[in-house]
């Protein structure tokens, strides 16, 4: 990984450093080289690391007022909003921030769908975002049950009561997570518990993730390996970090429109209803960025079943970089795949959409079709493809073919065919 | 090389569902829309309208609905009905609060302060809904939020009240609106030609009370409004300023090399 040899300037650095390699880490991360071709796609690990970064820092100043009990957390929450100072600020960034936390880690895995990163030697980076990723959905999940709202009370009795679905141990498993025989106080208080730990779980993630990244470095737009590292890269220092600047300050701006001028529109309005156990709502629906998953839940008749390919959804795509069996990485030379990749795309927001909606009618029969084709994309479109397709010429490095953002195939063949 | 173009899939796939949509989803009526002054990036609440919802709220609906989040200070508090400290004072004052234990261990009634909540009318929920015919009045805090369409579809249930069309069979104490969710309602209508008297001399019509209070109510759910859109247009714009230095920097950096940003 280095292949330089950094000594600290100072006395003093190269005493410490000597001990602690604290400032060889620095300068690792630094210089670590970069494909010079990345784009804008690539911009959200930054992105991310900084939503992580603001939900557990106004997570911490929110939990200095909230209070988790049953009968207090709703007016906890708006004490918040409405005595502590900027408090209306700092929770609005936390609530949003979840939905925008899942935007970009929506783009950040869709990105590696397209060009390929999953795939060998990068599949221990995958695995642990898919890790991160599980980490994050049950920490939103336990996070939107804590104002304790009417949409917090019954999404969490919804989604808590899946696991009355296992056979045999089910009922207890439930009465277990509750910690009660319905959700009530102790169930409030374990989610705040462990809506506290999960991020820094995530954190700890992040960096193996981050770690992982580092061994065999980036992949890049046009999905090659680097050849020649003085051409093809640039050190991650200053190039990336003000190209990561920039397209988070762009990020920041929708951020703050979120923020600023419609707080409560990703939320729901049945949760400024504070709970009530005997009152149910008309339609259970979850955060928006659950949705799809939760569509697949509703479209078998089975409850277990539903429970079954609701978590195989997500489990499936731990395999997936043995499932897709193409040597080319990047969907940019896969004419086909590519194709298949918007369509894939398409599926899973229509899923999205009918998971907002009632399981009835014309809504469950499109979310059944939504289920099946998502399956059918992992088992059989991926490992076919891979053998099937032809794929178009490859270049020979990045520099050599002066390709820029969205590659050109014919272009790229031109170049091969001089080589 | 045709491009068959799956992007447009999307995109046509994502307009038919908008469409669907209402097809299947009929039961209410889409509230009146009305054009608060609170509405826009830049919206500030009428303060004038504020004051007066307030003394709806306080001589109307207080009488049922709770507001117990609010305290009689926020009534002064800057973005709000911004009463003087004197009226915040003489506002709390009339109402009798329940404090104790004091040094004897006996519970006391004094008069209230800028610092006591709202006093409810009722002292619990199931005190309040048995005294509503079964149905609680819900507490008015964050109601605007708490209903799809906020401020509109609170106007609208205000406006809502009609004869219930022919064929329609309605219990004692249940009353026909067509805005709300199921067109049955236990409150009756609440606010009657001049059952307020506008100490500022604006005609109490029934529209005009039902502007002025839902003022009041959004006011109540979001007192924060007016603070959040003056900061939030501060921050854009910083956040812009900073964006285009940014660029502009990384520009200059990038051109170091045969590369494109």
């Amino acid at each position: 990984m280095s292949d330089h040899e950094y000594t600290p300037k100072s006395k003093a650095g190269k005493w410490f450093n000597d001990r602690l390699p604290l400032l060889t880490l620095g300068s690792h991360l630094t210089d670590y080289p970069t494909p010079k071709n990345l784009n804008y796609w690539w911009t959200f690990g930054g992105i991310l690391t900084f939503c992580l970064l603001t939900q557990i820092i106004t997570g911490i100043v929110l939990a200095m007022h909230y209070v988790a009990h049953a009968d207090l957390a709703f007016g906890s929450v708006e004490h918040i909003m409405r005595n502590v100072n900027y408090g209306w600020l700092i929770r609005y960034i936390h609530s949003n921030g979840a939905s925008m936390f899942f935007l970009a880690v929506y783009i950040h895995i869709f990105r590696s769908l397209f060009y390929g990163s999953y795939k060998s030697p990068r599949e221990v980076i995958w695995i642990i975002g898919l890790l991160i990723y599980l980490l994050m959905m049950a920490t939103a999940f336990m996070g939107y049950v804590l104002p304790w709202g009417q949409m917090s009370f019954w999404g969490a009795t919804v989604i808590t009561s899946l696991f009355s679905a296992i056979p045999l141990v089910g009922e207890s498993i439930t009465t277990w997570l509750w910690g009660a025989y319905s959700v009530d106080n102790p169930t409030l208080n374990r989610f705040f518990s462990l809506h506290y730990l999960f991020p820094f779980l995530i954190l700890g993630l992040v960096i193996l993730h981050i770690w992982a990244l580092h061994v065999p470095g980036n992949n890049n737009p046009i999905g090659i390996d680097i050849r020649k590292p003085s051409k093809d890269t640039v050190p991650f220092h200053p190039y990336i970090t003000i190209k990561d600047a920039f397209a988070l300050l762009l990020f920041l701006i929708i951020f703050s429109g979120f923020v600023f001028f419609s707080p409560n529109v990703l939320g729901h309005s049945d949760n400024y209803i504070p709970a009530n156990p005997l009152v149910t709502p008309a339609h259970i629906v979850p955060e928006w960025y659950l949705l799809p998953f939760y569509a697949i839940l509703r479209s078998v008749p089975d409850k277990l079943g539903g429970v079954i390919l609701m978590f195989g959804s997500i489990f499936i795509l731990f395999v997936l970089p043995w499932l897709d069996t193409s040597k080319v990485r990047s969907a940019v030379f896969r004419p086909m795949y590519r194709h298949f990749y918007w369509v894939f795309i398409a599926d899973v927001l229509m899923l999205g959409y009918m998971g907002a909606m009632p399981a009835e009618g014309i809504y469950l029969i499109l979310a059944r079709i939504g289920t099946v084709y998502y399956f059918l994309h992992f088992i059989v479109v991926l490992p076919v493809l891979g053998l099937l397709e032809k794929t178009d010429p490859v270049p020979m490095s990045i520099s050599e073919p002066v390709l820029s953002g969205g590659a050109d195939p014919a272009l790229a063949k031109k170049d091969y065919d001089k080589i | 090389m045709i491009r068959f173009n799956f992007k447009k899939l999307i995109i046509v796939i994502l307009s038919t569902l908008i469409f669907i949509k209402p097809l299947f989803s009929a039961e209410t009526i889409d509230p009146i829309k009305v054009n608060w002054s609170f509405k826009e990036l830049t919206g500030k609440f009428d303060r004038a309208s504020l004051q007066r919802g307030f003394q709806v709220y306080k001589e109307v609906c207080s009488s049922c609905h709770s507001m117990q989040y609010l305290s009689y200070r926020n009534l002064g508090d800057p973005g709000g009905p911004e009463f003087t400290l004197e009226e915040v004072k003489a506002i709390a004052a009339s109402v009798e609060i329940e404090d104790g234990p004091d040094s004897q261990g006996e519970m006391f009634t004094r008069p209230g302060k800028p610092s006591d909540k709202f006093k409810s009318p009722y002292p619990n929920v199931e005190a309040s809904t048995v005294a509503n015919g079964g149905a609680y009045p819900p507490d008015m805090s964050v109601l605007v939020k708490a209903r799809p369409g906020g401020a509109d579809y609170m106007y609208s249930v205000l406006m809502g009240y009609e004869e219930p069309p022919a064929g329609m069979k309605l219990d004692d104490g249940v009353y026909y609106n067509k805005y709300m969710i199921g067109q049955k309602i236990k409150m009756a209508s609440p606010l009657l030609e001049g059952i307020v008297e506008y100490s500022d001399g604006t005609e109490a019509t029934v529209d005009q009370m039902a502007k002025d209070v839902t003022t009041f109510l959004a006011w109540a759910a979001e007192p924060e409004l007016e603070a959040r859109h003056k900061l939030g247009i501060k921050v854009i714009i910083y956040l812009l300023l900073l964006t285009i230095l940014v660029y502009l920097s990384m520009k200059k950096i990038w051109s170091r090399i045969d590369s494109e940003v």
